[in-house]
């Protein structure tokens, strides 16, 4: 019967919807059950530097190199399709404003989030799993408030600062790569960059993005982590569910902060 | 770890934002260029304003003295009303002249300030009554036509 078939086909659509929905509607509770526990991270600053170290810190390396080869590319194929137009000496802006807008933010997210995310998911999760994160409870300390909070912190503290060193990295990048290699004149780079980079279009607009990646990656991971199934499969399945959800979080949210961003919000 | 390598790190890494922010700010950024922030508001209808868009360049002698604050569509003149912010530091006669100008041949469009020799000077609010609108190349093109075919009618006319 097709008419059977076509019905269980809508319903598994359906399904899957409400699943989605239901899961993105149990992230947000959970970021606002982080925020309302969050007193102690902040009185007890220590437990959130130490996440800053694992989630920050620890990224740097492949912040930096990515940063650094981003530009890179970005300064070769510039040159490159510019000089079509005989206008190789803006390079410089074709890079800064890439970086700035949209690179920097999303790549260093993208990062960040298979790097620190899945760190944290899989660190949650495990505690979880051997129970450490009931005999919190059992002593009275909620694991929200020692556990959850200071690693959501951590990750949005450390978000925007990869973010600003990835756009830096991928500037000096395709600075070495179009000046020092393929002599494009210093004084032409820098000067038509400094005329179209705008402070507070471009690069505080930069930043806030990133500040809400943080707040989104750190939200997912943490969430799936408490919430995965202490079980091995249960922790390895969130941990790749906290990779892809933010992945397409990021890109969500950049579309939509694009489209307000360039539009101005007044 | 031991807290105080911790610290170190974590230190080391904040710095490290610190300076690339800096750098983004002031070496790729415009931020020293933005001259004392405060700004005045002068306004100036234009026939036509071309491809002319928000935050485009307002220059006076090529430096840059403001930017466009907005464009918008006056119904009562049925031309276009532009606002200028131009930078508190810089001072200008009443009976300065704005025109649109392209900067190249395919550059974007920007305001070109000429100032006038009144004693008086431009206040917030004011209005800039000299303009003059964006050439179109439709309209050049028209004209040239019309003034050759002019010309070719005129002498036809001679030679009879």
């Amino acid at each position: 019967m097709p008419m059977d078939a076509t019905l269980r086909g809508i319903r598994l659509v359906g399904e899957r919807t409400l699943r989605i929905v239901e899961r993105v509607g149990a992230t947000v509770a959970f970021l606002g059950l982080t925020l309302a526990q969050s007193a102690t991270s902040f009185r007890r600053f220590g437990l959130v530097i130490r996440e800053i170290f694992y989630a920050g810190v620890q990224s740097l390396i492949i912040i930096l190199v990515s940063g650094l080869f981003v530009g890179m590319v970005l300064g070769l194929q510039g040159h490159e399709t510019l000089q079509n137009y005989g206008s190789e000496q803006s390079v410089g802006v074709l890079v800064a404003l890439s970086l700035v807008r949209e690179l920097g933010p999303v790549v260093s997210a993208l990062l960040f989030a298979s790097r620190a995310g899945s760190a944290i998911t899989a660190e949650i999760g495990l505690m979880k799993a051997t129970e450490q994160l009931s005999a919190m409870e059992m002593m009275a300390v909620s694991p929200i408030s020692r556990v959850v909070a200071p690693r959501f912190w951590g990750g949005v503290f450390s978000m925007p600062v990869l973010a600003m060193l990835f756009s830096a990295m991928g500037i000096i990048g395709g600075f070495l790569v179009s000046v020092v290699v393929i002599g494009v004149d210093d004084g032409a780079f820098w000067s038509q960059m400094q005329a179209a980079v705008d402070f507070r279009h471009d690069i505080v607009n930069g930043i806030i993005k990133s500040v809400v990646f943080g707040i989104a990656i750190s939200a997912i991971a943490t969430f799936e982590g408490y919430e995965a199934p202490p079980t091995a499969e249960g922790v390895s399945g969130a941990t790749t569910r906290t990779v892809v959800s933010s992945s397409l979080a990021i890109l969500a949210l950049d579309l939509v902060m694009t489209a307000f961003m360039l539009k101005g919000w007044n | 770890m031991e807290r105080s390598t911790l610290n170190l790190w974590v230190g080391i890494f904040v710095l490290l934002g610190f300076f690339s922010f800096l750098m983004l700010a002031f070496k790729v950024g415009n931020l020293t260029a933005g001259g004392s922030g405060t700004t005045y508001t002068v306004v100036a209808h234009f026939d036509n304003i071309g491809q002319l868009k928000e935050r485009a360049p307002v220059r006076s002698a090529g430096v840059l003295v403001g930017r466009v604050k907005s464009v918008q569509f006056d119904p009562a003149h049925y031309n276009a009303e532009v606002s200028l912010a131009i930078d508190s530091q810089y001072q200008f006669p009443k009976d300065t002249s704005a025109s649109v100008l392209t900067s190249g041949i395919l550059g974007e469009q920007y305001i070109g300030l000429d100032a006038g020799g009144d004693e008086k000077m431009l206040k917030n609010g004011d209005e800039i009554k000299l303009t003059q609108g964006a050439m179109v190349l439709e309209r050049l093109i028209g004209q040239f036509l019309f003034s050759k075919a002019q010309e070719g009618g005129a002498s036809q006319g001679g030679q009879k």
